[in-house]
């Protein structure tokens, strides 16, 4: 909503510069901090020192730290989760015979076939090792003109035509006998060729490399000597130091780097890689209005995407494209992209054509995709795992994104998995680290989402009384497992949901509800101000919780929040805590999604409605179809998590506390 | 992306007679000089599929489908061929090599397929809705030289209904009823169940199956080894399968899987079901989803059935008649010609280098004239495709026509519309009008045939 609403608690113009940081010139600065430091003309380093100062015990200079009015005042002692402290057992690698495996098995006597051929003595006995059947060789008629001579293969079943055997007649020479791959060595060596399978780190220059390197040293350096009090303000000066290669990496960085850096940081000695802090940097957006960037992205691009042509003004930086030419073109290039999983390949299909939407839904598809991504996975020759499998993951991800730009639960998702393979024991065999990551991804699943959503249910439950009307906005899949049980548990109350177009979510919610015998209203946006004196309880989802409070959910959101807030009405919202992320955003400009804008100018089935058929190519309209919105904290009563339920201002602890160590253990 | 390909490259089809012979199977038979099976290898080729399996009807078909590629695509593609039994058809053939078939899902391509429509296609859309069958549909090609004339309303008038009666549900995604045009007398029938679930249906006749399939293995192989009656893919297993779509009785992914042992059971199987719901609400459900669910509770199982429907401005045509055959070549150096491979000449025609032309002899555009091949004085060739090595006398006119290799041509001969099969000989003033002439054939002096086929007796 609007960000200068006078009310906001976050009104202070240093914090605001937090959200929309740019990097100090003095990117050098790496010498022993002194105390003037903290007060140097870097307001992110100030901010970020405060910050980090909060959780390290004696908090130096309260009056620095302007963040104290909002973000200081919970200081709960960090309880532990107890899948931390608890060790979970390693399972043994299953020696389940991959598909690879039975497949390299014929393979290879199809090989030996070959070199049969070339030896030009038709026998044919190779064929029991790997099946198992009985086999004669019969010289057919043909056998005298043919290069491989005729098999008679009994069939396996026995079935009303009986077995022919296969001849090979034609074979790719470069494939060496005893290879295993299925798909012969020309396409084993396009796996190298497409872009994206490169890091995208050789972007930076030399200078470059050598400035984050002498940085980082001088950085290390320092944290050692001054030990572990003084190295908040090391972290500051790191991270100023730190954002700008990434910067250099990817187009200008409108996000508070450094802020998200420090808040990592604020343990201080105990963690002193810098390597670690790289990681926990999230990545700058791309920013779509930056037309080289763009370029560039583009040829590396798996999708093809044609942007759209009529963007409006204030979104120019988020991507757009011309939605429903991507799918096509992907589609015909199934066979193409061999880098891609197949798996990962049918997700990625999903997300384009709108199959799997949700955040939760997504999120899990992707993590199951990558899963039997690993599974499938064997590390190449002179690659070691952790490498291989991490830039494997990541061109995963990149054509992930690529399909629909990925959401922040997402994010977080991949950040656990790409910490937990740089984490792997290298004492690990291939299998077992596998065996590994699997079951780290079924925990992820398992703990974070579904064992998250029930403990919400449970506390939310109790919020819901005999004659409450529950309002709520669109399809969320934790508030729908709320009503659910509240249900079976015998309560009394009605629901409405509020929905809007053009997805009409509610409907499908709707559906489900009526089909188990809920008494429901359904009412579009345009009468949430009439309806809304009628509820007593707003139920709401989202897709983030940002640390400032911010809920960032399906559009619409805030305007049901807003109405609900000006009648007094209480808005719960339900978000799982691997939804919750230390970003802080204030607008829903800077960071959103654009839909396709077809969706808004036509109503399919209508065609009588359809007025905007000939002008959607009109250089003065402009079409905005944004996805998602955020809804300002104070709008919300109550943030509903795993953790129980805390105002939004409890944010940061949670994601201070618990998220670190859930997420990047 | 762990898909096989199969090829089904038939035999001696018996509805091309006489230009099929022992000699040259269905396969083998030329388009713009080359073998019609080349067309689909190098379409999968591009596509990047170099594995394949192609199956062909009789043991000396097989070799000699089998010496040519060996000799063709050596160092190109990694391709295998299974000889089956004549007459098993395409169920049959794929019985036969089922044992073969190992990769999660099957293509099934036909090999008289001249295309462009790109197989990954019809593969994405198969994954993306994770179907049983996925079958890829072009628009219904009109038949007939779209040239000459007169003759072009007759040939219109003389097919009506060849192709598929298709029913799609609203997305024009799924596959709700399909009927091969032949079939359909009067009235067709359609389950009402199906109709229900969809609520509505668009039935198409201007569709036609190209037969390319997607297949998933296991339910595939299922239903083969079940149904031993079934014969074609197109007239059993595919009508079979659009049928039972939504009382599935095929396995699916087989038993769900699990192996923990104890309370594990119990909680990791709750979990499942959470998990399983927050996927199934997330999407928009197709109307499987919906009618498995049901009115009264009962889960019902379903498959799907989908279709991808190929673009207009992509080429598919199916070369299974004599009719199909002369479109097909007069397309491949015409409308369609980026199919062929060969570069053009500005003249809008390809001449060999090494073919002679005689004085005042003209080759107008979309004309091919293979290597070797000799043409006498003030000749003139029409939209016609040349072979190999051929001569051709004074004074003779070739238009709309097809002549394969070695063919010798007399003076002042007049051909249209027809085809000439390799080795056959046409004697002086031969008067040839929608003929097709068999392989070796003497045609003798100053005959004049309209509408025949002629062909060597069998002995």
């Amino acid at each position: 909503m609007d960000p200068r609403r006078a009310s906001r608690t976050v009104s202070d113009p240093k914090i605001r510069q937090v959200g929309f940081f740019a990097p100090p010139p003095d990117r050098s600065f790496s010498g022993p901090p002194d105390p003037i430091s903290t007060s140097t003309p870097n307001p992110a380093a100030a901010t970020t020192t405060a910050a980090a100062a909060n959780t390290s015990s004696p908090p130096p200079i309260s009056d620095l730290s302007p963040s104290g009015n909002s973000l200081s005042p919970v200081m709960i002692p960090p309880p532990r989760h107890s899948s931390d402290t608890t060790h979970r057992p390693v399972p043994f690698p299953p020696v389940s015979p991959l598909r690879r495996d039975t497949l390299s098995l014929t393979v290879g006597s199809y090989n030996n076939n070959n070199n049969n051929i070339i030896s030009s003595s038709p026998t044919a006995s190779f064929y029991d090792e790997s099946k198992g059947i009985t086999v004669k060789v019969s010289p057919t008629p043909a056998a005298s003109s043919f290069p491989g001579g005729g098999f008679d293969l009994t069939a396996v079943k026995a079935s009303s035509v009986p077995a022919s055997g296969l001849t090979t007649v034609s074979v790719v020479k470069t494939l060496p006998p005893g290879f295993t791959e299925k798909v012969g060595g020309s396409v084993e060596m396009q796996n190298d060729l497409p872009a994206n399978s490169k890091p995208l780190k050789e972007r930076t220059s030399k200078a470059e490399r050598r400035a984050l390197q002498e940085a980082q040293r001088a950085a290390k350096a320092a944290a050692k000597a001054e030990g572990s009090k003084l190295s908040a303000t090391t972290s500051g000066a790191v991270a100023s130091a730190n954002a700008k290669p990434t910067k250099a990496t990817k187009p200008s960085s409108q996000k508070n780097d450094s802020a998200t850096v420090a808040s990592s940081e604020k343990k201080g000695g105990d963690r002193p890689p810098e390597k670690d802090r790289k990681k926990d940097a999230p990545h700058p957006r791309m920013q779509y209005d930056d037309k080289s960037r763009v370029e560039k992205a583009k040829r590396r691009a798996v999708v093809k995407q044609t942007e759209a042509r009529n963007r409006v003004e204030l979104f120019r930086h988020l991507p757009q494209y011309e939605h429903g030419t991507q799918l096509p073109d992907l589609e015909s290039k199934f066979f193409q992209l061999d880098p891609v999983h197949p798996v990962v390949y049918k997700v990625g299909l999903q997300y384009i054509s709108g199959d799997i939407s949700g955040g939760n839904a997504r999120c899990i598809a992707m993590l199951q995709a990558f899963q039997e991504a690993i599974k499938d996975y064997s590390t190449p020759d002179e690659k070691t795992l952790t490498r291989d499998l991490t830039a494997k993951i990541n061109s995963y991800v990149s054509f992930l994104n690529e399909c629909r730009p990925l959401s922040i639960s997402m994010g977080n998702a991949i950040r656990f998995l790409k910490n937990r393979i740089a984490k792997l024991p290298l004492t690990l065999s291939e299998s077992e680290a596998k065996a590994f990551l699997q079951s780290d991804i079924e925990q992820f699943i398992s703990e974070k989402i579904i064992l998250a959503d029930k403990v919400i249910v449970k506390h939310a439950v109790t919020k819901i009384r005999d004659g409450d009307v529950l309002l709520t906005h669109g399809s969320s899949s934790a508030v729908e497992m709320i009503l659910l049980h509240a249900h079976e548990l015998g309560k009394q109350f009605r629901v409405v949901i509020v929905d809007s177009r053009p997805k009409l979510e509610g409907q499908l919610l709707l559906r489900r509800l009526v089909g188990k015998g809920l008494s429901c209203t359904y009412a579009n946006i345009n009468a949430v101000s009439y309806i809304m004196h009628e509820v007593t309880r707003v139920f709401l989802g989202a897709s983030s919780v940002l640390s400032n409070g911010t809920v960032y959910s399906r559009v619409g959101t805030a305007c049901v929040a807003m109405v609900a807030h000006e009648f007094r009405v209480p808005v719960l919202v339900c978000c799982e805590a691997y939804k919750f992320h230390e970003r802080v955003q204030l607008d829903s400009i800077c960071s959103n999604e654009l839909g396709d804008p077809d969706a808004i100018s036509k109503v399919p089935g209508r065609e009588d409605i359809n007025y905007l058929d000939g002008c959607t190519n009109s250089e003065n309209l402009q079409l905005l179809n944004l996805i998602y919105d955020a809804t300002p904290s104070d709008y919300v009563s109550m943030i509903v998590t795993d953790y129980g339920m805390v105002p939004p201002t409890s944010v940061p602890v949670i994601v201070r506390e618990y998220c670190r160590d859930q997420v990047w253990i | 992306m762990d898909f096989q390909v199969v090829v089904l490259a038939g035999g001696t089809a018996k509805n091309l007679i006489p230009l099929v012979s022992k000699e040259v199977p269905k396969a083998l038979l030329p388009v713009a000089n080359r073998p019609v099976l080349s067309y689909v290898l190098e379409h999968l080729e591009q596509s990047n599929l170099k594995d394949l399996i192609v199956v062909v009807e009789g043991q000396e078909a097989a070799a000699l489908v089998g010496n040519w590629i060996s000799g063709a695509y050596v160092d190109r593609l990694h391709v295998e061929v299974a000889a089956v039994p004549e007459d098993v058809g395409t169920a049959g053939s794929l019985r036969a090599i089922a044992h073969h078939l190992t990769a999660k899902d099957i293509m099934v391509v036909s090999g008289d397929l001249v295309s462009d429509v790109p197989p990954g296609a019809v593969a994405a859309a198969h994954r993306r809705h994770d179907a049983v069958v996925t079958a890829m549909l072009s628009s219904a090609p009109v038949s007939g030289p779209s040239e000459s004339g007169s003759s072009t309303g007759k040939d219109k008038t003389k097919k009506p209904g060849r192709y598929n009666i298709i029913g799609l549900d609203p997305t024009r995604q799924f596959l709700l009823y399909i009927a091969t045009g032949a079939e359909v007398e009067k009235d067709i029938r359609i389950q009402k169940s199906i109709l229900r679930a969809v609520g509505q249906m668009e039935i198409r006749a201007d569709l036609m199956d190209a037969h390319l399939y997607a297949f998933k293995r296991s339910v595939l192989q299922e239903v083969l080894d079940q149904k031993d009656t079934f014969h074609s893919l197109k007239q059993d297993v595919l009508p079979y399968l659009v049928r039972s779509q939504l009382k599935s009785e095929v396995l699916l992914n087989g038993a769900p899987q699990t192996e923990e042992n104890g309370n594990q059971k119990v909680n990791s199987q709750s979990n499942q079901v959470t998990l399983s719901g927050i996927l199934a609400n997330a999407s928009t459900p197709s109307f499987h989803q919906l009618s498995e669910l049901g009115t009264n509770g009962s889960t019902r199982r379903t498959h799907k059935c989908c279709v991808y429907i190929a673009d207009n401005s992509k080429y598919c045509m199916r070369l299974n008649s004599i009719q199909a055959f002369s479109d097909i070549n007069r397309d491949v150096i015409g409308e369609a010609s980026r199919l062929s491979g060969y570069s053009f000449s500005p003249q809008n025609n390809i001449i060999h280098p090494s073919a002679e032309l005689g004085l005042k002899t003209t080759v107008g555009p979309h004309c091919m004239l293979g290597e070797g091949s000799q043409m006498g004085d003030k000749c003139s060739v029409k939209r016609s495709v040349i072979g190999r090595h051929c001569r051709i006398g004074s004074n003779v006119k070739v238009a709309n026509s097809v002549i394969m290799n070695h063919v010798t041509i007399g003076d002042g001969c007049s051909i249209q519309g027809s085809v000439i099969c390799s080795n056959v000989q046409l004697q002086e003033r031969v008067n040839l009008k929608d003929c097709q002439v068999g392989a070796g054939f003497v045609v003798t002096a100053g005959s004049d045939c309209k509408g025949e086929a002629l062909a060597k007796k069998e002995k």
